[in-house]
């Protein structure tokens, strides 16, 4: 048995790269798997949701102006027959007698004019009926049955102080939140990752120069920044998180420079300078692949701080415009709106915190999975 | 170490003058400025307003005659603010914001520390793992839902606060704006104590402490909190420095004349000098604070020396 099997020529045993063990490490800590699945969850919900709902994120209800948030359909029972006679009231008609027949009302109107059948439109105007129909029409044109069926809408999440349905919104929300996040978090990273190697590369007075720059800039207050940032760029939110993100480079400077030191006195970054490879090419090839442990932690604690940041934005009124929207937005108009409607500020907290959560989470757990000696 | 300060101090000056130049330059180019109203004033108006801020001059010669200004420590008219100077508004706002600031910090380091030093000594217990999960929330959720809710319960549910206002400060004024502005500082604060808490209760100092048979409350408040607090002292620097300066989102909710408005006040209404002096006071105080970290490292850590 032993004998044969020392016959057979195997394959090399392959080796286990850094990244390998990390990933086992991470998919290891149930907290931060737990995380990648809520933060899946609700990008997904983020992504598909705006197209599964059934309601336009910017259409106006009218008629349900911050209603609760619920499981049941709207209209409730009780709300139908005034409704119904306050829009007969003005169509100018008169009920002579009322009746729910299953999911539709059938009504004996009169008026004392002839009625125009163009007279239901002020029913299909409404948001609570739909399929209005005048049929059984009098001789003279008096009078007649008026027959409209009850549109059923549901608002699980409640609608905002215009009428319009928090979950969908929340759900675009969810996409603006979440790509700004990502969209500024990737332009922190380029730019940091790239001026940290190049300064601790090159070391002596270029590093020394170019970390005074990095000083002087974090001196700078921050939001004194962002607010010109805006003002520059107006009011488009791509735009300014590009910006953002080019303000957020300075922690990740610092931090690559720092790793970059260590780095480039290592045995193969000396081989490759003894073979002639340029600065660029040993910066590109060497430096910067060695530096991401570090560096993939700090995006997954970057997101947050983006996304925190585009609400205080928001709060200030510096953010998205209407009707598009983000969780910030969301967040304070709900809070404006607190008493008395307070779904309006649940639902979008309950994303965003969530959110935010599973970042931490998962950014907890890729420090641990990254660096052992920490835990 | 006088020597030491003197030099940090004297190095502060050509980075204050940076700051300065970028700032000008930089609200300068924003299109718009301080006198652009909806409806347009007259130009006869315009121009005699020009000339009385100077605006008429080239820019080169603007921003002389500000360095000179704030050399003297003037920081002018303010654009916005009419009647006042921004040296006034400054006056008036920097010492509530400070006195907030440093309360909410104050709060933040004993409540922070005494949740990070329990949940250290008791590492991987239910005690840990609330604090660690309430530390979390208190830094994922934004202050400005904070406000509104701890208002609504506490001032309007149970009317035991005033729901804002400052009222030169009294007492009862000050309790909301305060745990707002400490909560997230708290979260961190506990966080970052416990690591270093866990640290320092396995290193060999606090092990021969151990052996000597000194009380707990020795060897954790004495000789491992004192190791342990360094990263705590190197994070409150800047944030220190944040808080002092007032906060944006707080001032706002609770209307509180602190400074912290004024950046955006500013900034939106093209008020150059307020914009540049909220730049300059903050920065002032950022350089500052760095300052008081380092030396309050060389006292706690000996091994550490400045001279």
């Amino acid at each position: 048995m032993t004998v044969s099997t020392s016959d057979v020529p195997h394959a090399p045993q392959k080796g286990r790269s850094l990244w390998d063990d990390a990933r086992d490490r991470l998919f290891a800590n149930r907290a931060a798997v737990a995380s990648m699945i809520v933060l899946g969850v609700i990008a997904l919900l983020s992504i598909i949701g705006p197209m599964l709902s059934p309601h336009p994120f910017d259409k106006v209800y009218r008629d349900y102006v911050k209603v609760p948030a619920s499981l049941q359909a709207y209209p409730r029972p009780d709300q139908v027959q005034p409704a119904f006679e306050a829009l007969a009231k003005r169509a100018r008609l008169t009920i002579e007698s009322y009746d729910r027949v299953g999911d539709s009302i059938v009504a004996e109107v009169s008026s004392r004019r002839a009625i125009d059948p163009r007279t239901t439109r002020y029913f299909d105007r409404s948001d609570l009926f739909k399929d209005a129909a005048l049929t059984d029409m009098a001789e003279d044109q008096r009078a007649g049955r008026l027959r409209a069926d009850i549109n059923f809408v549901h608002f699980y999440f409640g609608t905002d102080a215009n009428g319009r349905d928090m979950m969908t919104r929340t759900f675009i929300a969810g996409r603006v939140s979440l790509t700004i996040g990502l969209l500024a978090t990737a332009v922190a990273i380029s730019i940091g990752v790239l001026y940290g190697a190049t300064s601790g590369y090159l070391g002596g007075r270029v590093d020394r120069l170019m970390m005074r720059v990095v000083d002087i800039l974090y001196s700078l207050p921050f939001i004194f920044f962002v607010i010109m940032l805006v003002v520059f760029f107006g009011r488009n939110f791509v735009l300014m998180f590009i910006a953002v993100g080019a303000v957020e480079w300075l922690d990740m400077a610092r931090i690559v420079r720092g790793q970059t030191l260590t780095i480039k006195r290592q045995e193969y970054v000396q081989a490759a300078e003894a073979m002639g490879v340029s600065d660029t090419g040993i910066v590109r090839r060497h430096i910067i692949p060695n530096t991401l442990g570090p560096v993939v932690v700090y995006m997954t604690l970057l997101v947050p701080k983006v996304i925190l940041l585009e609400s205080f934005l928001s709060f200030l009124g510096l953010g998205v415009q209407e009707p598009m929207t983000s969780w910030g937005v969301l967040i304070s108009e709900g809070a404006r709106n607190l008493q008395g409607s307070a779904w309006m500020l649940i639902f979008p907290s309950i994303f965003l915190t969530s959110t935010l959560f599973a970042l931490n989470f998962i950014g907890d757990g890729l420090r641990d999975a990254l660096d052992p000696k920490d835990r | 170490m006088t020597r030491y300060v003197l030099g940090r101090l004297l190095g502060a000056i050509p980075t204050i003058f940076l700051i300065v130049t970028i700032s000008f330059f930089l609200i300068r180019i924003a299109p718009g400025g301080p006198f652009d109203l909806e409806r347009p004033l007259e130009a006869k108006v315009m121009e005699n307003l020009n000339k009385i801020y100077h605006l008429d001059e080239p820019l080169w010669q603007q921003y002389l005659l500000y360095l000179k200004s704030v050399a003297q420590l003037d920081f002018g008219p303010s654009f916005y603010f009419r009647d006042f100077t921004i040296n006034e508004l400054f006056a008036q706002s920097l010492p509530i914001s400070i006195q907030l600031g440093l309360t909410a910090l104050c709060l933040a380091l004993v409540v922070g520390g005494t949740l990070g030093v329990v949940a250290a000594l008791r590492q991987n217990q239910p005690t840990d793992y609330t604090v660690m999960a309430a530390a979390t929330l208190g830094v994922t959720i934004p202050n400005f839902v904070v406000a509104p809710i701890l208002t609504l319960v506490l001032g309007v549910w149970l009317g035991w606060l005033p729901v804002g206002g400052w009222n030169g400060g009294a007492f009862v004024n000050v309790i909301l704006p305060v745990v707002t502005l400490a909560l997230p500082q708290i979260a961190v604060v506990a966080r970052l104590t416990r690591g270093s808490m866990i640290e320092a209760l396995r290193s060999n100092h606090v092990r021969t402490a151990r052996a000597y048979g000194l009380s707990t409350y020795m060897v954790v408040v004495v000789h491992a909190l004192r190791g342990a607090i360094l990263p705590v002292v190197s994070y409150l620097g800047p944030a220190a420095a944040a808080l002092l300066t007032g906060s944006v989102v707080v001032e706002t909710i609770f209307g509180i004349p602190g400074i912290g408005r004024y950046f955006v006040q500013g900034a939106l209404n093209r008020d150059y000098t307020l914009v540049m002096g909220t730049v300059v006071v903050v920065a002032c105080f950022v350089i500052l604070f760095n300052l008081i970290v380092d030396l309050l490292y060389a006292l706690l850590d000996p091994r550490v020396r400045y001279d």
